[in-house]
């Protein structure tokens, strides 16, 4: 419990402050602390707890306010605009309601990774614990979400958290920092010293990798014969992708990617053998269970990677660098742990490496499984085919646009046919596979590149639940491009029921929407089409759009297999179970042409 | 097996909340847990008994050590140790027991704390195996009530966590 408060006063502590600096209210120190961070860009939803500090902020000349229209949608934009820029995305809310809407925002930073930095307003310290209005302990309901967290009982103590804060989000393994504010030490007024550094003793992220482990990286690379690169989140995140590029390079090892580390490598390169795990490619997951070395960059062996871990890359030895200890030997135990910033791993290991001469034959194996079982959808003449609708979208789009999705068939879809090629290009709830995550992080990375083109893709569940943010999209002028998939079904899920529950509909139907005239209502533009001949002349009519558009794309939600995400490895089972089409799984198939895995 | 955790924190609000529901939220189990300041104010040491294989551990351990309040984590367990746990056993003491819970007292070296027509207030501080054994041979006698302190621990010899 934090000391009472009972009014508003003023502290001096002339001993480290300027004499000359006046007194400054809290909700100014906050403000000047996120300016001294390089924060320009705020996600805030005001109330009564945070509208001390929106006071502060309205009038700042270097942060823009953006007002999302729920504290939800504040928290996926600031991830967005962090998962773009690799800096800090700042979101901000009131106490209690305000608070707790955040809460998914900031798990989704966790499970990606994310740095962002969450401000909360608080109740009056007099009055905490006592269940006054919006009172919640957003700190306590968010101790197992945050990397870290703070809550400010003493003016004094704002510039230096802000600081902590965003240190401790965006280095080490990068996530969210929460910040609760009283709103007393807002109004109260004081002289702050802003020259802060950082000491903190728990919080001392080793980066440097241990050189003996990567001689004996180096040392099982050269031994290996059939070697599988699979990297991850962690290349982005450490700022990587070009010391990846350069080790597949030298060494010519196929590499593998995870949804997270999708653009990490370019998949036009015929080394590239696109995403890996339950919806991955077959060639990737074939290729995986028959190396015999998986050098792991910057993963953390998801289930939706692995499946049965018992079975998963059974013959393989491994190589792990990660940032993180905890997250070495968690799920897998590895031969050759690396634990530091995966960019200088991936430096000592290139100076470290040799070509690899002798992976010809296994190289060839692989390219034949790619000719094999290549990613492919059946077009239809009647209806719109969704896979068509993306694989269309990219040829018309700008090259280095970034692409946003929210949760469903229609985000594997995306992953699956959309050739990536640039890291930080990517916008998608991975591990905690929040949706309605979609729309607002489109708009945090269009404010955070204006210039780019954003395009966003949804499945109808997915957009109505952050539909909301067609206003700001309005309001702000922020002309993201919103392409929604609509089958009127929760799509994954209504596979789920076709696969595994005879195909009995759990409330999986969710009604037909117009989403163009949802979008006219807030003043946007938008079409909708419903005929395969329809979508080029749409999309582009779309991209020529100045402003933020929206473009409903209706088809029907299919039980046949053009209407599943396919392939699919069901949950905890190998990649021999993976359902190939309607008839065959891997194991069935490769029986049947007397192949044995 | 069971292994003794020595962990140095900051002292600040929520440490001990983050970690309790660091071992709930991933499933590991707590079987005491002792809390409190050291000779520096700005820092508690905390002493954890768990249990857990090879890797649980190792996942405890590299868990604890993510908390940015946690300064060290030490798994005692690894080497050599000296533990601790306090005891207070409120007996019922009637005439015809009196003698005997004084002779294991004496035994094993306890002290009577508080005494009233009815009752001896039992203290007793020892490892694991010491405790268990008064507990034995006091059951029988009637115990009214127990409360243990948890275990403290710290490495023998001129090893020091600091």
């Amino acid at each position: 419990m934090p000391p009472k408060q009972t009014s508003v006063k003023k502290i001096i502590s002339i001993d480290k402050a300027k004499k000359s600096q006046k007194p400054m209210k809290g909700r100014d120190i906050i403000v000047k602390a996120l300016e001294n961070e390089g924060c320009e860009v705020l996600f805030g939803y005001p109330g009564g707890t945070s509208m001390e500090i929106h006071q502060a902020l309205t009038l700042s000349k270097k942060i823009r306010m953006v007002l999302p229209r729920h504290e939800q949608g504040g928290s996926f934009a600031a991830a967005g605009y962090a998962r773009v820029t690799g800096k800090p995305g700042v979101c901000m809310a009131t106490s209690g309601p305000g608070a707790i809407n955040l809460l998914t925002g900031i798990m989704d930073a966790k499970l990606d990774s994310i740095p962002l930095i969450a401000i909360t307003g608080q109740v009056p310290t007099s009055v905490m614990g006592s269940d006054a209005f919006q009172e919640a302990d957003v700190v306590g309901a968010t101790f197992p979400l945050v990397k870290h967290s703070y809550l400010i009982t003493d003016i004094k103590d704002i510039p230096r958290i802000i600081h902590e804060a965003f240190h401790i989000a965006s280095t080490g393994r990068p996530g969210p920092v929460l910040i609760d504010i009283p709103k007393n030490i807002q109004q109260q007024e004081g002289i702050v010293d802003f020259n802060v550094t950082f000491d903190v003793p728990g919080y001392k992220p080793n980066l440097k990798p241990a050189p003996q482990q990567i001689k004996k990286a180096a040392h099982f690379i050269k031994e290996a014969k059939r070697p599988i690169i699979y990297a991850g989140g962690g290349i982005i995140a450490s700022e990587a992708s070009e010391e990846l590029r350069k080790l597949v390079k030298k060494t010519g090892i196929p590499i593998t990617n995870t949804v997270m580390g999708l653009g990490t490598y370019p998949m036009d390169d015929p080394l590239s053998l696109h995403m890996l795990g339950m919806h991955g490619a077959v060639y990737a997951n074939i290729a995986m269970n028959h190396a015999d070395l998986v050098i792991a960059l910057g993963v953390r062996f998801d289930d939706r990677v692995t499946g049965k871990l018992a079975e998963f890359c059974k013959n393989a030895k491994f190589i792990h660098v990660d940032i993180d200890p905890s997250e070495i030997n968690k799920n897998i135990s590895v031969d050759v742990p690396v634990q530091g910033d995966l960019k200088q791993a991936l430096k000592m290991l290139n100076d470290a490496v040799e070509p690899k001469k002798d992976i010809g034959p296994w190289v060839k194996q692989i390219q034949g499984w790619k000719k094999e079982f290549p990613l492919d959808y059946q077009l239809d003449e009647k209806v719109i085919v969704p896979q068509s609708v993306i694989v269309e979208t990219q040829k018309l789009a700008d090259k280095d646009c970034i692409v946003s999705v929210g949760v469903g068939q229609h985000q594997m879809w995306v992953a699956q046919f959309w050739r990536f090629h640039s890291p930080r290009s990517w916008l998608c709830s991975s591990g905690l596979g929040s949706m309605g995550f979609g729309l607002p992080a489109a708009m945090g990375a269009q404010v955070a590149c204006p210039d780019r083109q954003v395009i966003n893709f949804e499945g109808d569940g997915s957009f109505l639940m952050n539909i909301q943010e067609l206003q700001t999209l309005k309001i702000e002028n922020i002309p993201v491009k919103n392409i929604v998939l609509n089958n009127a079904h929760l799509g994954m899920v209504a596979q789920w029921e076709d696969r595994f529950y005879k195909s009995l509909r759990g409330h999986t139907f969710i009604g037909d929407a117009n989403f163009a005239e949802i979008a006219d209502a807030f003043g946007i533009k938008g079409e909708t089409i419903s005929k395969p001949e329809e979508v080029v002349p749409a999309l582009k009519r779309m991209l020529k759009h100045k402003g933020p558009y929206v473009l409903d794309v209706k088809y029907p939600y299919n039980d046949k297999s053009h209407g599943h995400v396919i392939p699919m490895i069901p949950g905890g089972h190998t990649y021999l179970d993976t359902i190939l089409n309607q008839t065959h799984n891997l194991r069935e198939y490769w029986k049947e042409k007397g192949i044995e895995p | 097996m069971q292994h003794t955790i020595s962990v140095l924190v900051s002292n600040k609000f929520g440490v001990l909340s983050r970690i309790s529901g660091l071992f709930s939220g991933r499933g590991f189990n707590i079987e005491s847990l002792n809390v409190a300041e050291t000779n520096d104010p700005n820092i508690s040491r905390m002493t954890i008994v768990t249990r857990g294989d090879d890797q649980k551990i190792e996942q405890i351990t590299k868990q604890l050590n993510k908390l940015v309040d946690i300064i060290k984590v030490i798994d005692l367990t690894e080497e050599n140790f000296i533990d601790r746990e306090m005891v207070l056993i409120k007996m019922n003491a009637e005439q015809k027991n009196r003698e005997e819970i004084l002779r294991i007292v004496e035994i094993f070296r306890a002290k009577v704390v508080d005494v009233s027509p009815a009752t001896y207030t039992i203290e007793i501080t020892g490892d694991e195996g010491k405790l268990k054994g008064i507990m034995e041979l006091l059951r029988p006698l009637g115990i009214k009530e127990v409360v243990r302190s948890g275990r403290i621990a710290l490495s023998r010899g001129m090893k020091s966590i600091n």
